[in-house]
């Protein structure tokens, strides 16, 4: 009794029913604070991609494990240990939060297994990190930003005032749209990030306002996007200080900001190396059974989630299941020889897709809800800024 | 640095030095009085804004929104002094951090289920939505002017409650000594009751003026507490005077950091080192301030005054 009893509690911390499968992925996201939005979202993905695949890879049993990182580096790494050493998985994946990743890295890398991220792309990890098994389903951080510094070149934009939370992605993010941009940052403000992150950001409005620059940068992913879309809204700098922003307006915030009728934000531009219009048979069948079974447009962190279970899938048939042969995984992993919701892409040197990236525009749909669709390409086939510093041939 | 700016960064400063003393002013009520340490302060405030959130899309109005949800967050805050307050009273403090913690997962979890993990943005009435031109060039987003003035009419209504009525009398009197007080016969339960109701409403109404901005969200309670307790500290815990000036000195002093101090760190060092390390410190400054302040005055500024 007492037997049972223990292993009911253990059951409750990590959300599993274990049948032994032949497979198992534990899947790290957010699944408490208000982040959970972006965790709920993945989980969804992340179950739908189960569900069209089956809930098989070839002829094998997937099973998935999901662990909450609470929106902490120190929680991210005690339920990656766990999940490593109690749950015994055979695959790692999952991580929003780079700082979490990096935080976690090591837990699965010194016990030899595979890492895959359906989100976080620390510039460490691509570079001096970066390792053998470790796979990105996603992207770099520095490469968004990139793009969008691109766009803001193209737009003639002179001068920018640069906002974003100080935590790895972050200074990531700003690094990146540096490489790109030619024009003059007049200002810069790294604001207070985590659980308890600042959501205020009344001070950092003013200066920027003050700072007479011809646009402000903003990197504010999951809830922080809705509040400071409206603090924007209400201090009436559309006009006179466009925005610019990835990853912050996404299928996340939209909903919300629909509910509320912040229209202002219909016609802002972002990039993504992802989009639900993106033409292509898998984007088409997963967007439309997403919102069929969600209600929702899913947002980029779903599509990367829903990439991640269908590569490891796609790799676990090629080597039949045999997860002892690293050597035949980490081989059908860097072949990225399955059907991606972006489209096909292929794997660098240090395990970062190389892929194209779009410039979207926030527009209203048939139905009447705001999405996003794409209107240009702006880099293609765009290789991270750091793989010349990662040993990896 | 140009006036403008410092004028619009003080009255920044102000906005957020209103909202910290709706908080603390109900910490500072229950702390003193009850001598009872409600953790859970920070979950009413939460509590109000997703009960504000919910109304606003019912009645189609925020204002209205506000007023039908300040009773409902009273009668919360009631419900948790009779149920979770009321037994702990006569157990020490770790016992009221224990029990209160709890509450505060409790209800976090209790709003995950009903208002879902994405949190809830409330739109605003035109009227509030825009900015006003208060001096020239001088330009403010009205909300958060709005939030000065009922902040303010909040904190004069609590000083004509606590100096000028009876009710008063007897909060004044508990915070001074409060065996005195039941001793005297006066019903010391409903008093409880009635601090713990107020002490809610002012934190919930905190919380429903925030919403606008920040939208109500899981947790957003349990970061506000902190600083919130970092107030009452400083302006003397059961001080209503002290919550006041604390909070509007810590609100200024905290926005006033977010905005000046890499400017200021420029001067003496590279701007790479000074955008790295202007934001580590102007989070931290209102802890060392708290630290200063306790080495020198370890009762807080404006301590109540014990018989």
């Amino acid at each position: 009794m007492k037997k049972l009893l223990v292993s009911l509690l253990g059951g409750t911390l990590l959300a599993t029913s274990s049948i032994a499968a032949d497979v198992k992925i534990g899947f790290v996201t957010t699944l408490t604070t208000p982040a959970a939005v972006i965790g709920k979202d993945m989980e969804n993905a992340v179950n739908l991609a189960i569900e069209h695949l089956g809930g098989k890879a070839g002829a094998h049993d997937l099973e998935v494990v999901f662990g909450d990182d609470g929106f902490a580096p120190d929680t991210g790494k005690q339920v990656t240990d766990r999940l490593v050493k109690q749950e015994n998985v055979d695959i790692v994946a999952g991580y929003i939060w780079s700082h979490v990743l990096l935080a976690s890295r090591k837990s699965v890398l010194d016990a030899g297994k595979i890492l895959i991220s359906s989100n976080a792309g620390p510039s460490q990890m691509a570079g001096k990190l970066c390792n053998e098994n470790f796979f990105s389903a996603s992207w770099q951080n520095d490469q968004t930003p990139m793009a969008m510094g691109e766009v803001l070149n193209k737009a003639g934009v002179k001068s920018l005032y640069i906002m974003a939370p100080n935590y790895a992605a972050g200074k990531d993010m700003v690094a990146g749209l540096e490489r790109t941009f030619t024009g003059k940052v007049v200002g810069k403000d790294l604001t207070k990030w985590g659980a308890d992150a600042q959501l205020d950001f009344s001070a950092e409005l003013a200066k920027a306002k003050a700072s007479g620059a011809d646009g402000i940068f903003v990197f504010y992913p999951g809830a922080a996007a809705g509040a400071f879309t409206k603090q924007y809204h209400q201090a009436g700098l559309k006009d006179s200080l466009p925005l610019y922003s990835v990853f912050s307006i996404d299928g996340i915030s939209l909903p919300k900001l629909q509910a509320a009728n912040f229209s202002g934000i219909v016609g802002s531009k972002v990039t993504q190396q992802w989009d639900p219009s993106l033409d292509n048979a898998a984007n088409k069948k997963f967007v439309s059974d997403f919102k069929a079974k969600f209600g929702k447009y899913p947002s980029f962190y779903a599509a990367q989630s829903y990439d991640t279970i269908n590569m490891i899938a796609a790799a676990v048939e090629k080597v039949d299941a045999d997860m002892s042969n690293m050597d035949g995984l980490r081989a059908a992993l860097k072949s990225a020889d399955y059907a991606s919701v972006r489209g096909s892409y292929s794997y660098g040197a240090n395990n970062f897709p190389v892929q194209n990236f779009y410039l979207r525009e926030v527009v209203v749909d048939d139905n009447g809800d705001w999405t996003t669709q794409v209107v240009d390409t702006v880099l293609t086939n765009h290789v991270d800024p750091h793989v010349g510093d990662c040993k990896l041939k | 640095m140009d006036t403008t700016l410092l004028v619009i960064q003080l009255l920044n400063g102000l906005q957020l030095g209103i909202l910290l003393f709706l908080v603390a002013s109900g910490l500072t009520l229950v702390f003193g009085i009850l001598d009872f340490v409600n953790l859970a302060h920070g979950a009413v405030y939460m509590l109000g804004a997703f009960i504000c959130a919910s109304l606003t899309f019912v009645t189609g109005s925020f204002v209205w929104a506000v007023f039908f949800a300040l009773p409902l967050v009273a009668i919360a805050g009631y419900l948790l002094e009779r149920f979770i307050a009321q037994p702990l009273y006569e157990r020490d403090h770790l016992d009221h951090v224990l029990g209160t913690f709890g509450a505060i997962l409790v209800i976090d979890t209790l709003a995950h289920l009903v208002w879902g993990p994405a949190g809830i943005a409330i739109p605003l009435p035109a009227y509030l939505d825009g900015q006003i031109e208060i001096l020239t060039e001088i330009v403010v987003p009205t909300y958060r002017l709005t939030i000065i003035a009922a902040g303010l009419s909040a904190a004069a209504g609590l000083y004509w409650l606590v100096n000028f009525t009876r009710l008063g009398m007897l909060i004044r009197a508990g915070a001074s000594n409060r065996t005195m007080v039941s001793a005297l016969g006066v019903d010391i339960k409903t008093l409880f009751s009635l601090v713990f109701a107020l002490g809610a409403v002012l934190a919930g109404l905190a919380g429903m003026l925030i919403a606008p901005i920040t939208e109500a969200s899981l947790g957003m309670g349990n970061n506000i507490i902190i600083t919130a307790f970092v107030v009452i500290i400083v302006g003397g815990i059961g001080s209503m005077k002290g919550a006041f000036y604390a909070a509007l000195f810590i609100g200024l002093i905290d926005t006033l950091g977010r905005a000046f101090l890499d400017d200021i760190f420029k001067l003496f060092m590279s701007s790479a080192a000074a955008e790295n390390s202007a934001p580590a410190l102007s989070s931290m400054l209102i802890y060392i301030l708290m630290a200063l302040i306790l080495s020198m005055r370890p009762q807080g500024l404006f301590p109540p005054k014990l018989r």
